[in-house]
């Protein structure tokens, strides 16, 4: 079962390598994203475009709010 | 959204998914740096003074009123151990009963603004109001730091 985690976990498992996903669709991204994140809109959520993630480090997802 | 992304990728089979629910807002609302074409617009955060002056509920409004004075400032954030802001003294208050403590003359729940409010709204809006000072907390009530007019002006370079 994914983990909620708040900010300040976020800034810790950063620390650690983790990856930064952001889920929301391109626009959103190239407006703000967080620093070092990388875009897969949740449509577009799949085997091919994970492909690009480690799978030996954390992974956090976030959108914009509590959506 | 993100609870689904999750979800999905606990399915694609990776093993460690955290789910930072609050999201960007409340990253932004922090003052933490991003990235991206709106993240190179001025804000609040980048004008706010963080190195204003805070003290205690308890703490006599003579002592404070001498500290805040002595380095230069016209206003103290009344804050807890968390840095919490609690309440303000201005000129008005820091200038009443020497004997009294914050929590007996302090402005109670100030408006306070995050730091991701774009500065030349909040500095045409100060000029509307006739605001001298903001409060800028994060989303969860810590002290930033103060705003003064004139530095929202200059750095957002919004005329008198």
């Amino acid at each position: 079962m994914p983990h909620s985690i708040a900010r300040a976990e976020v800034q810790r498992l950063l620390e650690q390598g983790a990856q930064l996903v952001e889920v929301l669709p391109r626009w959103e991204y190239e407006e703000e994203h967080l620093p070092g994140a990388i875009n897969i809109p949740l449509k577009e959520l799949d085997r091919e475009t994970t492909a690009q993630l480690k799978r030996d480090a954390p992974v956090i997802v976030y959108c914009h709010d509590y959506q | 959204m993100s609870p689904r992304a999750a979800w999905r990728l606990e399915g694609l089979g990776f093993e460690r998914v955290y789910d930072y629910v609050p999201g960007k807002a409340d990253w932004s609302a922090s003052g933490l740096p991003t990235e991206g074409t709106l993240a190179r617009v001025p804000t609040i955060g980048d004008a706010a003074r963080q190195d204003a002056p805070t003290c205690a509920l308890e703490e006599k409004i003579s002592d404070a009123r001498d500290r805040v004075r002595a380095a230069g400032w016209d206003a103290c954030v009344v804050v807890n151990k968390e840095r919490v802001v609690l309440g303000l003294l201005r000129e008005k208050e820091l200038a009443s009963d020497a004997k009294a403590t914050a929590e007996e003359v302090m402005r109670n729940g100030p408006a306070t603004f995050r730091p991701d409010e774009p500065l030349e709204k909040m500095a045409k809006r100060m000029r509307e109001r006739g605001a001298h000072t903001v409060l800028v907390t994060t989303s969860d009530g810590r002290l930033v730091g103060l705003v003064y007019r004139e530095d929202a002006k200059h750095l957002a370079g919004v005329p008198t």
